[in-house]
Order: C-alpha cells, then structure tokens, then sequence
C-alpha cells in the first residue's frame, strides 16, 4: 500500500517530463495549425486577420506563456480544445480510446491464448520436428509486417468467402456487441498474430530454462505426472517474462495501432494523433500523448505487481 | 532373500549416440532391506547418473540407459522391472517407493510454492489426501524431520528458510509416503559443516525409526563412516572396489580406493599439520600483514531517502598479523564474515573501522594497490572466457600501470611452469582447461605481480579431493620457493589442517580463538570451535551418534550504534588464546 502511494507520487514528475518534451517536439515540426487548416486560402488571408486567428488560439504568446496555460489548464482538468475538431482535447481522446482499448485486449487475448500453449507446446517437444515447427510460424509472425497480414487477411475472408462485414460505420461495443466483434475480430487477429508470435518466442525460451531447474526434477522425484510437472511446477515460474513483454506490448497497442487501424478503416487513437500532427493540432497532440504516458505508467505498474502476485521472493520498494 | 533393489550390469550413455558415449558402464549392486549403500566417486565418475537411472529421472536430464536390468521388490513381494517400465508406472513408483534428495537444497524447491504446498503435494499424489487432512500429513512430516514451530513454517516460501532448514523439508518431502528406498545424492556437499552434521544425524534416526534402504552418493570418504553398511567406489563410469564398510576402509584393495582414503585431505584432529615454517616467536620480523580492529558494517536502510535504522555487523573487530611465509587460516561457516574479511583487506569492500599495513608500510583502508593478491574460490568463474591466458596474466601488469614487456612475458612462462602448466597454454582460452588446472592459472595470476601477500579465498572448495591435494601441494611449495604469506579462508576442515600454520576461527563476525594449528585442533578450547571439531566427519569414526542441535547463527543486524562488548581473551600458551564466554 505504502509502495502503492510511493509509486503514485512519481507519476505527475514523469507526466511533467513528457509533458516538455512533447510540447518542444511539436512545436519543431515547421508549419502552423492556421496553414495547416486553411490550405491553399491561408495565403488569402491579410497579416491582421491572421494574428487574430492566432490570438484566438492562443499561439501569439511566447512559448512559454502557451506551456503555463496548457498546464495551468490541466490541473483544471481543461486540456485544452482541438482546432481540428472545435472540441475539447479530452473528450475526442476518450471517444476514440475505447475501441482502441478493446482492440488492445482482444489481441492480448489472442496473442496469450495462441502463444503460451504453443509456447508451452515447442518447449516440451524441444528439438523435435513439431517443436521447429512452431518456431518457423513464430519468426514468420513476427517478421510478417502488419499491413501485409491485414491485407492478406482481408482478401482471403472477405472478398474470397465474403466472410464477416470488414467495412461499414464502427458500431461501440455497449451498443451492438455482436457487430462490434466482427468489424474488430480482424484487426484484432492481425495484430494479435505478431503479438502471439513474440509470446510463443518468449514462453517457450522460458520454459526450456525452467523445465532444466532442480526443482523440476524434484517434483519428478516426487512421482508427478508429466502433466503436473509443467502446470504445476514450470509454468508459474516461466510466467514472469512472459508479462513483462505482454505489458510492453499492451502499452504500445494502448498508444493506437495505425496501420491496423488505416486497413481495416477503424477511428482508433493511433489515426487520431497521425491526423493531429499532420494538422498541428498541438492541445491534440499533446493531450494524446500525455494519456498515451500516463496509461503506460498504469500497465508498468500493473505489471510490477502482478510480479509479487507470481513469485512470493519479489517484494516491492525494497532496494 | 531377495534384495530390495538389484542392478546388474548398468550401462547409461548420453548424446546421440548413447552406445559409444557412456558415463556409466557397467555397474551391479544388490541392496537388501535396510541396507545403506554408499556410492564414492569423484566428479564424473557416474555416481549421480548411476543414481538418477535407478527412478529414471536420467530419462529427463538427457541421458540414456543402454543396457543391464534393474529390479524393484514392491512392498507386496512382487519385483517390479525399472527398465522396461512405462512412464506413468514410473510416477507411481517414484516419490512413494522410492524417494529422493539432492545436493543443493536452495534450489531444489519449486520458489515461487509455500513449502506446505510442496509436502502436501506428495500426500496427494500417492495416499490421496485433500484439504486438511494432507495440512495435518504435511504438519506431522515437518515435525518428524524436527524442525521446530511446524505449523506455522509450512506456510514459508523456500526464500525464507536456511539451507539446512529446506533440506530437512526435502527430506521430509522425500519420505513423506514412507519409500523403503532413499537416494541422497551428496545430501550435505552444498551445506556448512555443523548443519551437515545434523542433516546426517537426522538421515540415521530416520533410517532406524523407519527401518528403510538407503542409497547414499557422495565424494566425501570421510562421511561414508559414519552412515554406510556397504561401500561402492567408483571411477571412470565404473565400479573398481566394493564392499562392507570396514573391508573398504581398513583393508582397501584398489589403487584407486587407496589412493582416496590416503592421499585426499582428511581431517585427524591436529596431528598432520605442517611442521615446516613455523612462527619461530623471534622479534624483529615485521609482519607480511597486520589488520588492527577491522570492522565491516552494511547500513540497513529502508529506501534510498531514509536513514539507516541498524547495521549487518558482517565483520566486527577483527585483529590478526601474519608473518612473511606462515599461512593463517580464517575458518567459519557461512555468514561467519570470513570471505568480508578477505575482501576488506583487499579493499574490495570499504571497511568501517580499522587499519592494515603491509610489509612496513601503513595502508589506509580505502588503498587498494596494496601488494596483496587473491585467489577466488570458482575457477570457472574467475577467469573471463573471451581473454587468452597470456592477456589474463598480463592484466594485473597493466593493471597497477605496468607495460608488457619481454620481462613480463618470461615471467608468464616461468610461472606457468610452476604451477605445472604446459608451455602452449599462452596463447589457449580459460574454457580448454580443467577445474584444477584453471585454479593453477589464477594461482599463477596471483603471482605476476610478485606480492607478498596472498589471499585464498576457498581457494580448493570447488575442486575435486584428489586435486584438492595436488593444488594443497603446489600452494606450499610456491610459499616455500617465494616466502610467500597466505590467508587462506576455508570452512573445510580437513584442507585447513593440510596447509595452515595458524588459525583463527571466526563467528559472527568475531574470531573467537586463535592460536597455532597443532594446538587449536587438538585442544579446542572455544565451545564454538569444539562443536566445529567435532561436526566433521572421519573415517575413524564409524556409525558414531550426532547429537541433534537446531540451534541457529544469531543474528547479524544491530541496531544503529550498537558496539559489541570488549573482547577478554583467555590464553592457553604459546599464541594460543580464546575469546571469555559467559
């Protein structure tokens, strides 16, 4: 609990440092979001309209005086408003991030429910014909780029057995869950096949390790059966790499997946910052980036004390 | 009568050719009922594969039984065929007819499963209990190998239990069904003398109150006498000698058996200490070494902001001096602070309190070029795989700012020969020699600088006892040649007394007597040193009873500030002295 507390506090300095970083970033980027969202007819404009329409943004003041207001904004919970969609930056977020929320679990659950057993699978065969096997479809996924898999995907299903519905407005889950499945299954299998592959890669090497300890051959010595010995005895001890990557990899899908979500035409967060960027929509950018953070330091979290629930030697916030 | 369990002819192999790559050739034994069989060999002699074909765990660590039968006489008379048993016959036997446990007890329990769990788990596979009725079977199994306050224990982690500790619970879980045959696969090697002495004690009233058979694996010749009937030598994948206990001791017939009970250190209270360069008690010598009131604490702190709330008084008070060509010996278990010792004289770990000086000269605590070298205690370890032998001799040179020049390469060679290593090994890597020969190559790195001190951490524990003595031999005549003055940190017993002039014995951070070797190890007068002494086992000392102590190390953690008492010594002539107890 005292740990819990301790971890907490570390979270607004971290947020503070992206919170620079992202603002300074952006702001390189050469062009301004009035170019950027009156195109051509920007240069219609005469120097005073234009410094109104900055004045109106808030991009007239030094950089400075824009940062304290950003921030000073946030600690009242106002994280500013999107200039490509009139909107406040929190509310577009939170629109978009259930899908890519959904998205990110379903591939989690893809990607464990194919790779620990195929993991498990080659490590119990090991050097057998099966056990290769498995390990070239692995390299395979995780070599395959996801827009040829998406594609692939597509083609076969789709246009080829005019299978599920691809395409069409994105239903939310709350609201038709049977439709929301079949737009997302896909996208969900493409990125779940590469994330099942690093998995696979990963519990198997962990496993080998594990099957080789001592205390392996002792729940052996103590007549257990083949079965037992790897559910029992190997499995809980091979899981601690095995989250630590699903933890990495969830926080990067929790960030948008945009090649996925470009292919399969989905409104996910990863297409969302894409656009904002490319529009200098900087409240955009900035506040997606400081939830992307911020949802990165709740899994890294998750995933540390997950460790103490795995291996009663891990106790936390001691040195 | 049929016997319990007969080998004959047992032939075990590994690789992909198992036929052609034998470790195993040939073994035959018979075990009757409440027999204890001691199997004696040396790292590769195949003891521990002869052991894992018996309930085919070798069939998961690679190896392959090629040829020979093996049979078990069940409980109901019928005789059971290990060799051409399915695996889930196997499962059925292993754990409830025969039991099993191994050398390193640290890492032999699943970690991350509450010892009960692990207990109860044999109750389960093979009686079938569940729930409370296998909490209670585990509760009566903790107590039967006595380790106190069972209840509450079986609830621990391995994590929070000593070695000793978690190999009473192996041996609880090993014999939890009653298997009328145990395997104990050098039980005690990875464990501190006294323990081992307990563990032992406990093994034989266990084999009394339950009358079972025992296959007993180790390299200690000395640990056969006090448990074994009969006695099985191995060398080479086979057996050269066995049979009863006392014609194998008293009466061996093979070289090698001879050559075992002769030539490997053992321990006779005392009476083969070194006569030659003796402490002469003539003034006027300076000291190799001198540490005055060495003291080494590790502040506790709970995190990185706070500030510490007490101390690992891992050293504490420490003051001996060591005179050019004379070894002390530095002997205590683990935890006693003899390896911190080591390392602050070197200045590898910062000491709190104290001074050293080496030779004349005063060295302060933080020097470290002292001209004091160390010999680690792993040889595999100690050296880096990716560095020739001639960069690994070189680096002490470049180390202390030297350049390698053509003197520095003739005394690599005459070095090498020295130590009895061959001339082409210059341009060799550490992983194409031998345990024994990698020690030689420390012992050689030990000396390119040409100090006058050097430190032997457990310099021989991780070698094989005919090579122990070879390495024994090498260090005195290296001594001898160069006047050299050893610390030599050892636990062992039997190799102190081989190579030390004097000795210090050190507990919890303190030495508690010191004196001459002859006359510590005959006339202990320490209660510590005595139970020391007397927990080593001997070949004289045959099925001797061990008194069964649990008592543990105290505590290291002090709080802030705490200073130990003063040391009163008492004296008992010549150097001999003893710290007061009471």
């Amino acid at each position: 609990m005292n740990y819990l507390m301790r971890r907490l506090a570390t979270f607004p300095l971290v947020l503070l440092g992206v919170s620079i970083l992202v603002f300074v970033a952006i702001r390189m980027v050469p062009g301004d979001s009035i170019t950027a969202m009156l195109g051509t007819e920007a240069g219609l404009l005469t120097p005073a309209q234009r410094d109104s329409l900055a004045a109106y943004f808030g991009i007239d003041q030094p950089w400075f005086v824009q940062y304290w207001r950003w921030i000073g904004g946030i600690l009242h919970g106002n994280f500013g408003i999107s200039v490509t969609y009139g909107r406040p930056v929190l509310d577009v977020i939170l629109e978009r991030f259930p899908l890519t929320l959904e998205l990110a679990v379903l591939s989690m659950i893809i990607a464990l429910a194919v790779g620990m057993p195929a993991g498990i699978f080659a490590a119990t065969h090991n050097e057998k014909l099966s056990d290769l096997g498995v390990r070239i479809v692995a390299m395979i996924g995780q070599s395959t780029p996801s827009f040829v898999l998406g594609l692939l995907i597509i083609y076969t299903l789709s246009a080829g057995f005019g299978l599920l519905p691809a395409m069409g407005e994105f239903a939310p889950l709350w609201q038709d869950p049977l439709r929301n499945l079949s737009q997302l299954i896909l996208p969900a299998i493409t990125l779940g096949f590469a994330f099942a592959a690093s998995v696979t890669r990963i519990s198997r090497s962990a496993m080998l390790d594990v099957l080789s300890d001592d205390y392996v051959r002792t729940a052996r010595s103590k007549g257990a059966s083949a079965r037992s010995v790897i559910w029992r005895h190997a499995l809980p001890n091979a899981l601690i790499p095995v989250v630590t990557l699903s933890g990495i990899e969830f926080g990067y899908l929790l960030g948008g997946a945009v090649i996925v979500e470009q292919i399969y035409a989905l409104p996910g967060l990863g297409r969302m910052v894409l656009d904002a960027i490319q529009q200098r929509d900087y409240a955009l950018v900035q506040g997606s980036v400081l939830f992307i953070a911020f949802n990165f330091m709740i899994i890294n979290l998750l995933v540390d004390l997950a460790y103490v629930g795995l291996d009663p030697r891990i106790r936390l916030g001691e040195p | 009568m049929t016997p319990l369990l007969s080998v004959r002819d047992l032939r075990v192999g590994f690789g992909r050719n198992p036929q052609t790559n034998e470790v195993v050739r040939g073994i035959s034994f018979d075990l009757a009922d409440g027999e204890t069989l001691a199997i004696v060999g040396e790292s590769g002699s195949g003891k521990s594969v002869t052991a894992l074909s018996i309930n085919r765990l070798i069939d998961f660590g690679g190896g392959r039984i090629t040829g020979g039968a093996m049979k078990l006489k069940r409980a109901d008379g019928s005789l059971f065929d290990l060799m051409t048993a399915t695996e889930p016959q196997l499962t059925g036997i292993r754990g409830a007819e025969i039991g099993m446990i191994f050398q390193e007890p640290m890492t032999s329990l699943n970690p991350v499963l509450s010892i009960g769990t692990q207990i109860e788990e044999s109750f389960r596979l093979h009686r079938g209990l569940t729930g409370r009725q296998a909490t209670a079977a585990a509760k009566d199994a903790l107590d039967r190998v006595r380790i106190p306050d069972a209840a509450r224990r079986l609830k621990y982690t391995p994590n929070q239990l000593s070695g000793g500790m978690l190999q009473r619970v192996m041996i609880a879980i090993a014999l939890a069904c009653n298997p009328r045959l145990l395997i104990a696969d050098e039980p005690t090697t990875a464990l501190d003398v006294t323990v081992q002495a307990q563990i032992m004690a406990l093994l034989a009233e266990l084999k009394r109150e339950t009358g079972m058979s025992m296959i007993f694996i180790t390299h200690d010749i000395g640990l056969v006498a006090g448990i074994a009937d009969k006695v099985m030598v191995m060398q080479n994948g086979q057996a050269v000698e066995q049979g009863e206990l006392n014609q194998i001791l008293d009466n061996a017939q093979h070289p090698y058996t001879q050559h075992l009970l002769q030539d490997v250190p053992h321990f006779t209270k005392g009476s083969t200490t070194r006569s030659d360069g003796r402490r002469d008690g003539g003034a006027g010598t300076e000291p190799a070494l001198k540490v005055d009131g060495l003291v080494v604490r590790f502040p506790l702190k709970s995190s990185f902001f706070s500030r510490a709330t007490g101390a690992v008084h891992a050293v504490d008070g420490v003051d001996f001096d060591l005179m050019p060509g004379e070894t002390l010996a530095i002997v205590g278990e683990s935890g006693s602070g003899k390896s911190t010792t080591a390392r602050a004289v070197l200045g590898l770990v910062r000491s709190t309190r104290g001074s050293f000086s080496v030779g004349a000269r005063k060295a302060s605590a933080e020097q470290s070029a002292l001209p004091v070298q160390m010999v680690f205690q792993n040889p595999y370890a100690s050296l880096n795989p990716r560095l020739s032998i001639e960069s690994i001799l070189a680096e002490p040179v470049i180390a202390t700012g030297g350049r390698v020049d053509a003197g520095t390469r003739a005394r690599m060679a005459s070095l090498l020969e020295r130590v009895g290593l061959p001339k082409n090994s210059l341009e060799r890597y550490p992983h194409e020699f031998s345990g024994g020969q990698r020690q030689r190559l420390c012992i050689a790195r030990a000396l390119m600088l040409n100090p006058s001190v050097v430190v032997l951490d457990e310099a021989v524990s991780a070698l094989d006892v005919s090579v122990q003595a070879k390495v024994l031999e090498l260090l005195v005549d290296l001594q001898r040649e160069f006047g050299l003055a050893y610390l030599f940190i050892s636990h062992d017993m039997a190799v102190v007394e081989r190579i030390a002039h004097r000795i210090a014995v050190i507990y919890a951070g303190q030495i508690v007597e010191i004196g001459d070797a002859t006359s510590v190890l005959s006339k202990p007068k320490h209660s510590y040193t005595k139970k020391l002494i007397a927990a080593v086992p001997t070949i004289d000392r045959r099925h001797e009873h061990f008194e069964l102590d649990t008592r543990q190390v105290p505590s290291l953690v002090r709080p802030q500030g705490y200073e130990p008492a003063p040391a009163r010594w008492e004296r008992f002539g010549g150097d001999h002295m003893a710290r007061a107890e009471g």
